[in-house]
């Protein structure tokens, strides 16, 4: 099966100081070679931690950044391939569900604006039968059709989340970006949001890109993770492979920082900072932190490494085998 | 058991707003031992900050007022001491750390400037020997190369390195109680694990109690002894961790448990409490908590819940438990 999206080797830098006739010029590099797909009915968890690239790669899917080498695929089709209608067309077909539905959704607007205007951009429907579809839409969201007529500031923060999945989803579309949807709300009202999400992927269809910081809201809402660090992925593998038999140091070491709710056990600590994107340290990204760093870590970038059952891993104490895996 | 160090009785604070009154903390009781490190958690809007400020007298009057109440730090009641005297306790005896360390530093002055501002109001020694005891300060911390970080600027450090210059800074002065709110929330989990283990360490090794704010229940678990959950204004459960999280009592406390996804089990559906957390200009009448509440009974809807002992040092303030339960 081919996948909904594909990203490949996709490239995002952005220049932070243009300096002096050449000289002194600086790049953040905020994706360096990113490649994934996502399947029909797939979630693909995007884990990292702040400044790691992630939302990055979303917008770059969304077509809100340009890539600046590599592709984003939409059913085998490179969208910025496509002009004018044909575009338009296509990329309704990719919606965003973002972090803030405080600062995402205009306190001007009703409600019932606000999630019927997807419809009219896209000249699907308009008058009555854009209301029905938009209250429709928000009964799928566990919302009641007198919230039409309300505004933003009138809504809690988990009913203004379900509005920003409601305009994402009203138009009926294949893939969705949803970029830490949940982080802005409370643990029991996350719960309800995370469980919203499920259903609608189940009744739809949908394919997610589920972008966040929290390893345990990724576990619970993804069938396939993918690990960031520093721009690059260092490990994917299924929800079961990667939780359960981590390989990567980074992963590793990310989940034995996470303090659990249950019997006191001491933190995995890993020293250092994240290394800012406009100094990458050359070789494996990972490497000054790393506590299985050997000299060679400095040095050469790791290839990724397929385990077999698409478990990949960027990682030198894995490349052999690799090797032992071949025929 | 030995006196406690910080005992909050009976504390009611409201906020007086064109929306009308808010009742932000309404008899809430609770106590911290010397060495301990107490949690307080909840969600957003239940009051918890609000009751870390008054114990600083942090509480802006107007709009906020403290209605009733006391607060004892060793014994003596810090809602009848005077300015001067506050100022005195503030930073010697307690001292406080904020969420967001970039905007509790001064982004003007340089890191040094500031930490030797603490210092030098507290202890009488010159710029030199200052420098100096913010330097050794930094070292606990475990920052690199504090003398040249202490000629930095706020801006120059990542987040993580912030809240380190914010705990030295706190520590500096030695105070028996330290008042957390939510200091590792804006952090990154492998930076989170970090500061958490640098508080325990320094903590356990003065001597010094904490009031640990946050909503983060896996942080709780881990740095805690004991831990108060809050609820609109209200505390409905307080027990030592191990207990809180084996056997939880209060029908909120377990619906939160059970609302976190963790990294160990696969669950089909969270647990989701129903509804949300209530406004507090009117809150529901009797349990606070009854709208949202699956074992809800008449009682629940007429009269408030006291504190009640389900075993020596396990308190739930709900109508399951009790005399006539």
């Amino acid at each position: 099966m081919s996948p909904v999206v594909e990203v490949r080797n996709v490239v995002k830098h952005f220049p932070v100081s243009r300096g002096f006739r050449g000289r002194g010029r600086k790049v953040l590099r905020a994706v360096d070679g990113v490649s994934f797909g996502v399947e029909k009915g797939e979630t693909l968890g995007l884990v990292g931690e702040s400044g790691c690239g992630k939302s990055t790669v979303g917008n770059l899917i969304l077509g809100l950044l340009k890539p600046d080498g590599g592709r984003v695929l939409y059913r085998g089709e490179d969208l910025r391939a496509l002009r004018g209608e044909e575009r338009k067309r296509m990329r309704r077909n990719i919606q965003v569900v973002f972090q803030d539905p405080q600062s995402s959704l205009d306190p001007r607007m009703p409600i019932k604006k606000t999630v019927g205007y997807p419809l009219e951009v896209n000249g699907l429907a308009k008058g009555a039968r854009a209301a029905e579809r938009v209250e429709a839409m928000l009964e799928e969201t566990g919302l009641r059709p007198e919230h039409m007529h309300r505004y933003p500031h009138e809504l809690s923060g988990g009913q203004r989340q379900r509005i920003g999945i409601a305009r994402a989803l009203v138009v009926d579309p294949e893939f969705v970006v949803l970029d830490e949807p949940t982080s802005a709300l409370d643990v029991s009202v996350q719960a309800q949001i995370l469980n919203l999400l499920k259903n609608l992927q189940k009744r739809h269809g949908f394919s997610f890109l589920f972008v966040s910081h929290d390893l345990a809201v990724v576990r619970h809402a993804s069938h396939r993770v993918a690990v960031m660090y520093l721009g690059r992925i260092v490990e994917t593998a299924s929800r079961e492979d990667l939780f359960r038999n981590p390989l990567h140091p980074y992963t590793r070491a990310l989940l034995a920082a996470v303090p659990r709710p249950g019997p006191k056990k001491p933190l995995g600590i890993l020293g250092g900072d994240v290394p800012s994107p406009v100094n990458i340290p050359p070789g494996c990204r990972f490497h000054p932190r790393c506590p299985e760093a050997v000299e060679a870590c400095s040095r050469e970038e790791p290839a990724e490494v397929e385990l077999g059952s698409g478990h990949g891993v960027s990682c030198r104490l894995y490349a052999p085998l690799q090797r032992r895996d071949m025929p | 058991m030995s006196e406690p160090l910080l005992s909050i009785e009976n504390l009611s604070v409201r906020f007086f707003t064109y929306q009308g009154v808010v009742r932000a903390l309404e008899g809430v009781s609770l106590h911290v031992e010397p060495g301990e490190v107490l949690g307080l958690v909840g969600e957003t809007g239940c009051g918890k900050s609000v009751l870390a400020r008054c114990v600083l007298r942090l509480v802006q009057d107007p709009p906020g007022r403290i209605t009733g109440g006391r607060i004892l730090f060793k014994g003596e009641d810090l809602l009848k001491a005077s300015r001067k005297r506050l100022r005195q306790v503030r930073g010697n005896d307690i001292s406080m750390i904020f969420q967001e360390p970039m905007t509790s530093l001064d982004p003007v002055f340089t890191v040094g400037n500031q930490m030797a501002e603490v210092v030098r109001l507290h202890q009488r020694v010159d710029r030199r020997t200052a420098a100096k005891i913010c330097a050794g300060m930094l070292e606990q911390v475990r920052m690199p190369d504090p003398f040249a970080v202490l000629r930095k600027y706020p801006h120059e450090l990542s987040g993580g390195m912030r809240q380190r210059v914010m705990i030295a800074m706190e520590l500096s002065c030695n105070p028996a109680l330290l008042v957390a709110d939510e200091p590792t929330t804006a952090l990154d989990v492998t930076v989170q694990a970090q500061v958490l283990a640098i508080l325990d360490e320094l903590t356990r090794k003065r001597g010094a109690s904490v009031l640990f704010i946050t909503h983060d229940l896996g942080v709780v678990a881990q740095l805690c002894n004991r831990a108060t959950v809050m609820y609109a204004g209200r505390i409905v459960e307080t027990a030592p961790v191990e207990r809180l999280f084996d056997s939880p009592a209060h029908p909120y406390t377990k619906g939160l448990l059970e609302a976190v996804p963790t990294l160990e089990e696969d669950r089909e559906e969270l647990a989701a409490i129903p509804g949300m957390v209530p406004g507090l200009v009117e809150p529901p009448g009797g349990c606070r908590f009854h709208p949202r509440c699956g074992r809800v009974m008449p009682a629940c809807s007429r009269r408030v819940p006291e504190l009640f002992r389900v075993r020596p040092d396990h308190f739930v303030a709900c109508h399951l438990y009790g005399a006539e339960a």
